[in-house]
């Protein structure tokens, strides 16, 4: 099974390449689609590590809800990260 | 006859790193988004192929939920992009 | 059987569309032909390639008769049904929010829509 253990390396590699993504963005949509991105690949992670139900409240919550609640937010505020 | 299916999910994985590749790059937000519908797109064909490969059956109705629920996340931010809430 | 070369020729047929639509939403110009590329041809493929899961579960329905591959089959049907209900709405949704924050087509010459709105 060489390609389940190749899935894994690199479903994990670009988790930590959006991680750091979400961070370096300016444009705060930009981060919440990263954010979306990085839970749907959790919940691609959790699959394979053979858990469907947590995997079907990370796909609900994670990539529905939460990048829903911060468009709201960023809707109510501003959309650029403001330099101090 | 199992191992064709992980080699199936490994070359969508491919296509799938190559869509990020479009949401790190992309210019404008709608950009970023069609990245995110693509990437949407490609984990439920995962998700159906997976299941056939570790051969359990519930699995497949992570993927149904998933393709009604990452549908939100998208009209979401087209309707933010578009101007009203 | 025969059926397994035709799930080769379904899983073939699914991963070279869904190749050509990752490439295209790589190389192509501006917004509009990246989502033309890469939501049809994307929905084109995954539809193939769940077929092939759902010829390789009533095939192992009709070898060994459990029932287990008969909702197998039966259950990707319904999640083949629910990308072709979502997958164009939102292509449509992103579409019309591309063309209303201000972002014109690369090389077009006419703008029939931005004229229609005024």
């Amino acid at each position: 099974m060489i390609f389940e253990y190749l899935l894994q390396i690199f479903l994990l590699i670009g988790l930590v390449i959006l991680a750091y993504l979400a961070i370096k963005f300016k444009d705060l949509i930009a981060c919440a689609i990263s954010l979306g991105i990085f839970s749907f690949i959790l919940s691609l992670e959790f699959y394979i590590l053979q858990a469907p139900d947590v995997a079907i409240a990370e796909a609900g919550i994670g990539a529905g809800l939460t990048t829903a609640i911060f468009i709201i937010a960023i809707h109510g505020t501003s959309r650029w990260e403001v330099e101090e | 006859m199992i191992d064709i299916w992980f080699l199936t999910a490994f070359i969508l994985l491919l296509w799938m790193i190559l869509s990020i590749i479009r949401a790190v790059a992309g210019p404008t937000a709608p950009d970023r988004v069609v990245a995110l519908d693509t990437i949407n797109t490609l984990v439920v064909a995962i998700m159906i192929i997976l299941s056939v490969a570790y051969s359990q059956i519930i699995f497949v109705d992570v993927a149904i939920v998933y393709a009604l629920l990452s549908f939100v996340a998208t009209l979401y931010i087209a309707k933010y992009l578009e101007g009203g809430i | 059987m025969w059926t397994q070369y035709l799930i080769w020729i379904f899983l073939g047929i699914g991963l070279t569309f869904n190749g050509l639509g990752a490439i295209g939403l790589l190389r192509f110009p501006d917004v509009y032909t990246r989502l033309h590329a890469a939501t049809k041809a994307t929905t084109f493929g995954s539809i193939f390639t769940s077929l092939a899961v759902v010829t390789f579960a009533f095939t192992q329905l009709y070898l060994n008769g459990k029932m287990a591959n008969l909702q197998l089959g039966l259950h990707t049907i319904v999640a083949i049904a629910s990308l072709l209900l979502t997958n164009p709405v939102g292509a449509h949704a992103i579409a019309r929010a591309a063309h209303r924050s201000g972002v014109k087509p690369e090389k077009a010459v006419v703008d029939k829509l931005a004229e229609v709105k005024k």
